[in-house]
């Protein structure tokens, strides 16, 4: 695509004046299509009925959710609105390239809270695909966009949505380090720590509640895993020498560390509550850092220079022998394994440059997925079909997330400062 | 203007001859300017860092083991800075040292930590195969995260490839 559009959000962000942006500007990740996938499905949203602004609002979401995942192209439906309970001209809708519909209405209940239906049309089968209702506070109802565009997009694609899902990054302007979490969509980011030394590999828990870290704090890396409804903050790992690279079993009960206490990176587990048993994994003379637990927990992928470069390695989660996973070139690190267990997301550097690229596990071929050369931390969508990664755009740290089949790309920045080590967060519940 | 130079030969005079004053060309002048002029004595070496001069001065004062890209092993050029580093130490069982391991930005954050790390236990084993006590020099590494040099070319990413041994009171 040769010119880059900028998603709803940011327009009407733009759009809001003045005072708004200013205050906006500094908090919120912008994202940029820079690329769309070749056969995208027409849909229309109809403005859903109801009360006129937060009506507007909420089909903007949904919208925008759907146009930034690159598997839609919106068709416009003009000013007509259209409720749950319209008729349908199946036809006329046909007629107007819309492969599927989407009507709905807003209206606010008798205890405050907004309730949104909405349901959803194939217009070739001239069938009705089902439909939902979501209730919440004023505030949130940005989420229940992200909920009905989440809908959409599992009924016409077949997997599920991300839209309702959160990215965790850090945010650095000066010496300011701050751990933000955002919407998948970049808007509203809440800071949920400050500080004025490194904070890096965020990790979310399995259940989004809590995020574990490493923080430079007290002048060397220690491991913290921090709530973030309460802001309760555990210390995991504080042993002689660093203390780094979280990474949560599937079960939420133990973390994969990289401690230096016994000289080298080494791997270890801990209980991911504070208590139970520190257990040492691998047993190398070089570095092994970096672990993630595979999808099912039974294994462990790392990053190892044992044999003179580093490369990627994988050992069952209970210890054992290490298995080589890649081969090509002399610096393939950061693994991260495909929520489905079938592939691999790592980074590779060829010729200076490095790059995210994509190993099938079952055939062992690699596939390059990106050209920013600077590209660093990948992280899956949980539905395994977009990866998050950090890399640089005129000498500015920014997030990119590209699709596992490098047709669809997002960038995605903030106005002053750098974003890096970025977490995708798992499915809301 | 006499005076003023007068004071600054006396107070010359007094350093490199110590003791004998009367040995100046204006001795006339001399007993005034002895009784109200104080001359600077540093016991024990102590300079501003609280450092004895030998560790900011001269050879010692070389504190940075530089690295080739993604290697932790010390390079031919650096054995000497480490093993007068080591001597020094043997000599000075009170002194304690910290070794701080860094990476350039490039490539993987906790990969580099990892690398700065070895860096620095590159640095410390030496120490020890030197003769160095273990309690006396701690390892430690601060990743790409401390660049010493901001930037994002050769330059800065050459200077960034470094380990350096700080004395108790540098950090």
């Amino acid at each position: 695509m040769k010119f880059s559009r900028f998603s709803n959000g940011l327009a009407r962000l733009l759009l809001g004046g003045a005072l708004c942006w200013s205050l906006a500007a500094e908090a919120q990740l912008a994202i940029e299509i820079t690329g769309a996938g070749a056969n995208r499905i027409p849909v229309a949203i109809a403005d859903f009925g109801g009360e006129a602004g937060a009506s507007q609002a909420l089909t903007a979401v949904v919208r925008s959710d759907l146009e930034r995942s690159g598997l839609f192209r919106l068709v416009d439906t003009g000013s007509e609105v259209l409720s749950e309970i319209s008729a349908v001209d199946y036809g006329d809708w046909k007629i107007r390239g819309v492969d599927a519909l989407a009507a709905g209405s807003l209206r606010r209940n008798a205890d405050g809270r907004l309730e949104a239906r909405f349901r959803l049309y194939d217009t070739n089968r001239q069938s009705n695909l089902g439909g939902a209702a979501y209730l919440t506070a004023a505030p949130q109802l940005r989420a229940a966009g992200h909920r009905v565009a989440d809908y959409i997009y599992e009924k016409l694609t077949g997997e599920k949505g991300v839209f309702s899902t959160r990215i965790a990054y850090v945010h650095k302007t000066g010496s300011r380090y701050e751990l933000r979490i955002a919407d998948s969509d970049g808007q509203n980011a809440q800071t949920a720590l400050v500080s004025r030394e490194p904070i890096i590999s965020p990790a979310w828990s399995p259940d989004g509640a809590r995020i574990a870290y490493v923080s430079f704090e007290n002048k060397k890396p220690i491991i913290f895993v921090h709530s973030l409804t309460t802001g309760a903050r555990q210390v995991i790992a504080n042993f002689k020498g660093s203390n780094s690279a979280p990474a949560w079993s599937p079960d939420g009960q133990r973390l994969a560390i990289v401690l230096t206490r016994d000289g080298n990176s080494q791997i270890y587990t801990i209980g991911a509550n504070g208590g139970g048993a520190l257990t040492r994994l691998t047993s190398s003379a070089g570095i092994d850092t970096e672990p993630q637990f595979s999808a099912n927990g039974a294994q462990i992928y790392f990053t190892s220079d044992r044999g003179g470069s580093p490369q990627i390695y994988r050992v069952a989660a209970n210890g054992g022998v290490a298995e080589r996973v890649t081969f090509e070139g002399n610096y393939n690190v950061s693994p991260h394994p495909s929520p489905d267990g079938k592939s691999l997301a790592f980074i590779t550097r060829q010729d200076g440059r490095f790059q995210l690229a994509i190993m099938d596990l079952q055939s062992r071929q690699v596939q390059m997925l990106s050209d920013f050369g600077r590209d660093e931390s990948p992280s899956f969508a949980p539905n395994g079909r977009m990866i998050v990664v950090a890399t640089e755009t005129n000498g500015r740290g920014v997030l990119s997330a590209v699709s596992t089949d490098g047709g669809v790309r997002q960038r995605l920045s903030v106005p002053v400062g750098d974003v890096r080590e970025p977490a995708w967060g798992p499915f809301a519940r | 203007m006499k005076k003023f130079v007068s004071w600054i030969f006396i107070t010359l005079a007094a350093l490199t001859l110590a003791g004998c004053p009367t040995l100046g060309p204006e001795p006339d002048a001399a007993p005034v300017e002895e009784r109200d002029g104080v001359a600077r004595v540093e016991a024990g070496d102590v300079s501003q860092s609280g450092l004895p001069d030998i560790l900011t001065k001269g050879a010692l004062s070389k504190r940075s083991v530089y690295f080739a890209l993604d290697r932790y092993d010390i390079e031919a050029g650096f054995r000497d800075l480490v093993a007068a580093h080591a001597r020094f130490l043997v000599e000075n069982r009170n002194f304690k040292v910290l070794i701080q391991g860094n990476t350039d930005e490039r490539g993987s954050r906790e990969y580099n930590l990892s690398l700065g790390q070895k860096r620095a236990e590159a640095v410390r084993q030496m120490l020890l195969l030197l003769g160095v006590q273990e309690t006396q020099v701690e390892a430690v590494s601060l990743g790409e995260e401390k660049p010493r040099l901001e930037g994002h070319n050769e330059t800065a990413w050459a200077e960034n490839r470094r380990a350096d041994i700080l004395y108790s009171g540098e950090f």
